[in-house]
């Protein structure tokens, strides 16, 4: 039997046995990335909507600026947060350098211009098809930008979706700001590359397995939320 | 119902032009509107009609003249006019939802909310439809909640534009049904129609643009038997074949 499909015997039955260690690191994993993508689509959704609907002086140097960072390699982040958070740096005082609160922050900043730049997209759309009508009623930018935001509702799940599908299979932030000390900072793309330059593949296989089906059931659940809200809403 | 004791009417303008791109659209238009008679507004495609209506609105900044309100409404406060679209837009939410974020937009106190919009649906016969998501309606009651939702706040005036130019002739009769009501109930029309029948149903006077002017403005009656200009006998003799 070869050393690959014995590896990927004992991967499934890491997975099947609920392996101690692959459950401690999937639900860090889980736990930091869901908190980046809260705390990033609390802001970045409102952001994205005012670029959409308000009129100020460099509105559109910003929302260039918005799209050119959807681009923003992940070693960056983590290099620039690293440079805040470290002793030395200007929040160093905080103490969070490789805390799983440092990864939550590098991931947050990572995917912030993704979730506002498709946002600010769908909000734009929209508003060409609703303004008059929301400036007929009185509503101000603040009521329109929610209203919007609103109806929009189901783009805009799927938007977040893709956030966290970014969140957590990332390697290159998480691993500079993190460290991935063991049962402190390791999530699944750190253990996955930690473990595969050390040789143990069931494990690294393992986690690539789970954080596949993590994935795959997020664009399970945002093609179904689409299709969901087509039909109700026509 | 109505808090605001110093009307909005009469409007005027004075003087008013738009122009888009170099290109002018509308200029020096002189208009008075009071309360009372339905207005409506004919004119070839292109002569200015809904740029006119937005301008009134306050949907589009002239860029001549000026539009003078008699007691203009403050910022902030629930609007006194309320204009109705060729094509409704409608919120993703249902059709008494639609009512209530108006309500909530004009700052209705929230216990008085349902039953205005339950009110509101009423006179337009959606009773039955207040769950039912809005997007999903057909277009004429699509556009029977956009009058219900105008007609929410009893507006001092009501603009619309075309407001049935894509139904067919039983939805249109309805709506031409609610808008009298509205007009019935205290509010002064103004409408932009290219159906010339229905421009006789439903208007006392009519405001006849050609090529961004004002050409005639005469009672509905005098203005189909005996247009004044050339242009709106052309304009008739053109449109009445098909109707």
């Amino acid at each position: 039997m070869s050393t690959f499909s014995a590896a990927f015997g004992e991967a499934f039955r890491l997975i099947g046995s609920l392996d101690p260690k692959l459950i401690e690191i999937v639900q860090l994993s889980l736990a930091v990335s869901l908190s980046a993508v809260t705390i990033s689509t609390l802001v970045a959704l409102p952001v994205g909507a005012a670029l959409a609907v308000a009129r100020f002086p460099g509105r559109d140097a910003l929302v260039v600026v918005v799209n050119a960072l959807l681009g923003l390699p992940a070693v960056v982040v983590g290099l620039a947060i690293y440079l805040l958070l470290s002793r030395a740096g200007p929040l160093g005082a905080f103490g969070i350098l490789f805390t799983p609160a440092a990864m939550v922050v590098a991931q947050a900043v990572l995917i912030f211009p993704l979730i506002a730049a498709l946002a600010r997209q769908a909000v734009a759309d929209a508003w060409r098809e609703y303004a008059e009508q929301l400036r007929s009623l009185g509503a101000g930018p603040v009521a329109a930008s929610l209203a919007l935001l609103h109806d929009l509702r189901f783009s805009l799940v799927t938007i977040v979706l893709a956030a966290f599908g970014r969140a957590i299979a990332e390697v290159g932030a998480v691993m500079i700001v993190g460290g991935n000390i063991d049962g402190v900072t390791r999530v699944m793309t750190t253990a996955i590359a930690l473990e595969t330059s050390k040789g143990d593949l069931p494990l690294a296989l393992g986690l690539g397995i789970v954080l596949l089906a993590i994935v795959l059931v997020l664009n399970v659940v945002a093609h179904f939320l689409k299709e969901r809200a087509q039909r109700h809403h026509a | 119902m109505r808090e605001t004791p110093s009307p909005l009417l009469p409007l005027a303008l004075e003087g008013v032009g738009f122009s888009a791109g170099g290109r002018p659209i509308l200029s020096g238009v002189d208009l008075v509107l009071d309360a009372g008679p339905r207005t409506v507004i004919l004119g070839p495609n292109g002569a200015g009609k809904s740029v006119l209506m937005r301008i009134c609105h306050g949907l589009v900044a002239p860029t001549a003249g000026r539009v003078r309100w008699a007691h203009p409404e403050r910022p902030g406060e629930a609007r006194r006019q309320a204009m109705v679209f060729q094509r409704p837009v409608l919120l993703r939410r249902s059709v008494l939802g639609n009512l209530l974020f108006a309500l909530a937009v004009a700052r209705v106190p929230q216990r008085e909310r349902d039953g205005r919009a339950y009110a509101a649906l009423d006179r337009v016969g959606l009773l039955n439809y207040a769950g039912r998501p809005a997007r999903v309606l057909s277009g004429g009651e699509q556009q029977r909640l956009a009058l219900a939702r105008a007609w929410l706040l009893q507006p001092e005036v009501l603009f619309l534009d075309e407001p049935t130019a894509n139904l067919d002739p039983g939805a249109t009769r309805e709506i031409e049904a609610i808008v009298q009501s509205i007009h019935a109930s205290g509010t002064k029309i103004v409408m932009i129609t290219h159906n010339l029948g229905q421009a006789q149903r439903v208007g006392d006077e009519v405001l006849f643009l050609d090529r961004g002017r004002i050409a005639e403005r005469a009672p509905v009656e005098r203005f189909f038997r005996h247009p004044a200009t050339a242009e709106a006998d052309a304009f008739l003799k053109g449109e009445l074949p098909w109707h």
